[in-house]
């Protein structure tokens, strides 16, 4: 605690001389960027070492604070109330932040709100759900983490011997559809005749569901899982106490199952820094912007041992193929588990039409639930 | 892994397995709360007993590595916290239900404060005991990977169960809880007796929250106990303050907890938000049905603040 209290007041010296340096020279801008001292707070909505959500936006934060003249200050379990206002205030006013990373999806009010009240200061959040008249100092932004999954799915159509996978999720909302339908079109694209049981749990964050639902998917024959919990971490350690592989979620989490961890899909909200970097510098910067892995935006957690290399090569040439824009997720024909009819023959979405992604609510052929 | 598809037999068996993982905690807690209600008292603080002990038995063992270690500790834990409630009980005009809450906010804050550091690190976990050996199907063979703790809960159901009628501290624990009047007129410290009972419920319940932070799910973090705690008091007194009948409807909470996983993993998955609140829509169900005017104190002891 005591390193942290001293920093603290080192900020607060720090926010004073911004203070009178912006005032004496407040027609320069770029100023603060070339004092070479830039304060970022960031906040979490739960503990940042959960092995999970919290956890790679922390990832991102340690990225963050290893560039050049910048620090870093955390927050940890800020809830999504008015709270969050008072945690941000304190990092501009006290610890003199120049940038907020916001990472929970409910601090977004909040976040419109302190901007308006901080016009100087840049705010990002992770719903991308940005739009005209919001504030111009806010930034959504977010990785499509269905083309993780998807790479995540080819390994497991390879690992599968059953030919049955599981998928938990946590609440019906686009991106869960998203991520399952990925990780079902790239088993299914080495292993056409696989089938995904997909639960739902209901909630964010319920370890004891969690793991029943693993055993309820193993029971059931499932021998590769994914969670898109909060923290997949109870999930994974279960089905590796059970002997199934397991892919990861959030962050990497290859070392919770040293022997059943394939991959994993990762976000990497470290590419917000480029945002940093624009607005210190003054440079313009878009207040929306969502991509894959074309725009480093998302990431794939190292192999576990138990994935032989053709398996790592046949994954490797499908992310290869999301960066060239060679491959696609949805192309038809592609029909969902009801036996609609989604996208006809030669009709291909590109990855980067989030309208269409927005608007998912149907699983995909092969999967059950 | 072999013995794919079960189909129906595998919601059966994932239910029965469930049962057996998921009630071992509401064991612990129904059992404890059986005995402070025994003496007269309730301890509405159980759940933050709970997830105390979760906490405290996941951090020692993840310093210590012996988990079982970790159980003992969960169960101080979980005396001690008691301990403080039933202290303030003793002091004259004290509202015990009040206290309780007082203590289950108390201890699931203190739970999360000291339980940072315990988040991430993983801690070795209780072993199990094999008895699906004789059958070929592995899911039947996972689903009677019994751990201990739930054996040690079963036996001390019947054990409760024959000591509160057969022994002398049984009776006189009932006596206090039945009506203080008659304690005291047969000499018996009523104030030390309800002190026991309590801290020796808190010590149960302890253990029961070390069952989930270090057997299943077997981890630590802050929403490891989603109401456990408080379910398992309600089930106290559908159970009629019976160790025996708190077993059975701890099986039946754990089932419960199971069905809405297994039904969504045979494709069964319209309404399951509904089956996800099985659990909770059972203990609503149990309350209406045993606050029926003529049967609702049956079995109840004279004492508690609840039935006078």
């Amino acid at each position: 605690m005591k390193p942290k209290m001293l920093s603290r007041r080192g900020f607060m010296r720090q926010g004073a001389n911004l203070v009178a340096a912006s005032a004496v020279a407040s027609s320069l801008p770029g100023m603060v960027a070339a004092m070479g001292n830039v304060t970022v707070g960031f906040i979490y909505v739960g503990p940042r070492q959960d092995f999970g959500w919290n956890q790679a936006h922390w990832d991102a934060a340690q990225k963050i604070a290893a560039m050049d003249g910048i620090s870093v200050v955390e927050q940890e379990n800020v809830p999504e109330t008015a709270e969050v206002e008072k945690v941000i205030q304190s990092m501009i006013e006290l610890d003199g932040a120049k940038v907020i990373f916001g990472t929970s999806f409910g601090y977004w009010d909040s976040l419109k709100a302190m901007a308006v009240k901080y016009p100087d200061v840049l705010f990002t959040h992770i719903g991308a759900i940005w739009k005209e008249g919001d504030p111009t100092n806010v930034i959504g932004y977010r990785g499509y983490t269905e083309e993780a999954h998807y790479l995540c799915g080819i390994a497991a159509g390879r690992m599968s011997k059953t030919g049955k996978i599981g998928f938990i999720g946590s609440k019906p909302l686009y991106f869960i559809y998203n991520n399952a339908n990925g990780f079902v079109l790239g088993a299914r694209s080495v292993n056409p005749e696989l089938t995904c049981n997909v639960v739902i749990t209901g909630d964010w964050n319920n370890p004891v569901k969690e793991a029943e639902t693993t055993n309820a998917l193993i029971d059931q024959g499932c021998d590769v899982i994914i969670a898109n919990v909060d923290s997949p971490k109870v999930s994974i350690e279960t089905a590796e106490a059970r002997g199934v592989y397991t892919c990861g979620y959030h962050s990497d989490l290859s070392s919770l199952a040293p022997n059943g961890f394939l991959t994993g899909a990762e976000w990497n909200w470290a590419s917000g820094a480029e945002f940093v970097q624009a607005f210190l510098n003054d440079d313009p910067y878009p207040n929306l912007k969502r991509g894959g892995f074309r725009e480093d935006m998302v990431a794939l957690s190292p192999f576990g041992d138990a994935v032989p290399q053709e398996v790592r090569d046949e994954v490797m040439a499908a992310k290869q193929g999301f960066i060239d824009d060679t491959l696609q997720l949805y192309t038809g024909p592609l029909f969902d588990n009801q036996g609609n009819q989604i996208l006809a023959e030669g009709e291909v979405k590109a990855n980067s039409d989030t309208p269409f992604k927005l608007g998912i609510d149907w699983w995909v052929e092969g999967t059950i639930g | 892994m072999e013995g794919g598809d079960l189909g129906w037999w595998g919601v059966v068996i994932a239910v029965i397995g469930g049962a057996i993982r998921v009630s071992t905690p509401y064991l612990f807690v129904s059992l404890g709360e059986t005995l402070t209600e025994k003496s007269g008292r309730v301890n509405l603080g159980l759940e933050g007993v709970l997830v105390m002990g979760a906490m405290s038995g996941y951090g020692t063992a993840v310093i210590t590595g012996e988990p079982w270690l970790g159980v003992l500790v969960a169960g101080c834990a979980g005396a001690f916290l008691s301990l403080i409630h039933a202290l303030i009980c003793t002091l004259p005009r004290v509202n015990d239900i009040a206290v309780g809450i007082a203590l289950f906010i108390f201890g699931t804050g203190l739970a999360f404060f000291l339980g940072k550091p315990f988040i991430n690190p993983s801690a070795p976990r209780l072993p199990d005991l094999d008895l699906g050996w004789w059958s070929a199907s592995p899911q039947v063979q996972s689903a009677l990977q019994i751990n201990l703790l739930f054996l040690i809960g079963f036996t001390l159901a019947l054990f409760l169960a024959w000591a509160l009628k057969n022994t002398r501290w049984g009776l006189v624990l009932r006596t206090v809880g039945d009506s203080e009047e008659a304690a005291g007129a047969l000499g018996y410290n009523i104030a030390v007796v309800r002190i026991l009972g309590t801290v020796a419920g808190g010590f149960l319940a302890g253990v029961g929250g070390s069952y989930l932070s270090l057997y299943f799910p077997g981890t630590w973090n802050e929403g490891l106990s989603s109401g456990q705690g408080l379910m398992a008091v309600a089930l106290v007194i559908f159970a009629r303050w019976d160790p025996v009948r708190c077993f059975y409807a701890s099986l039946v909470f754990g089932g419960a907890t199971a069905l809405g996983p297994a039904l969504q993993s045979v494709g069964i998955t319209a309404n399951y938000y509904l089956y996800g609140a099985a659990p909770y829509f059972l203990t609503l169900a149990l309350l209406i049905y045993s606050s029926s005017p003529r049967k609702a104190l049956e079995g109840a002891p004279g004492e508690v603040s609840i039935s006078r």
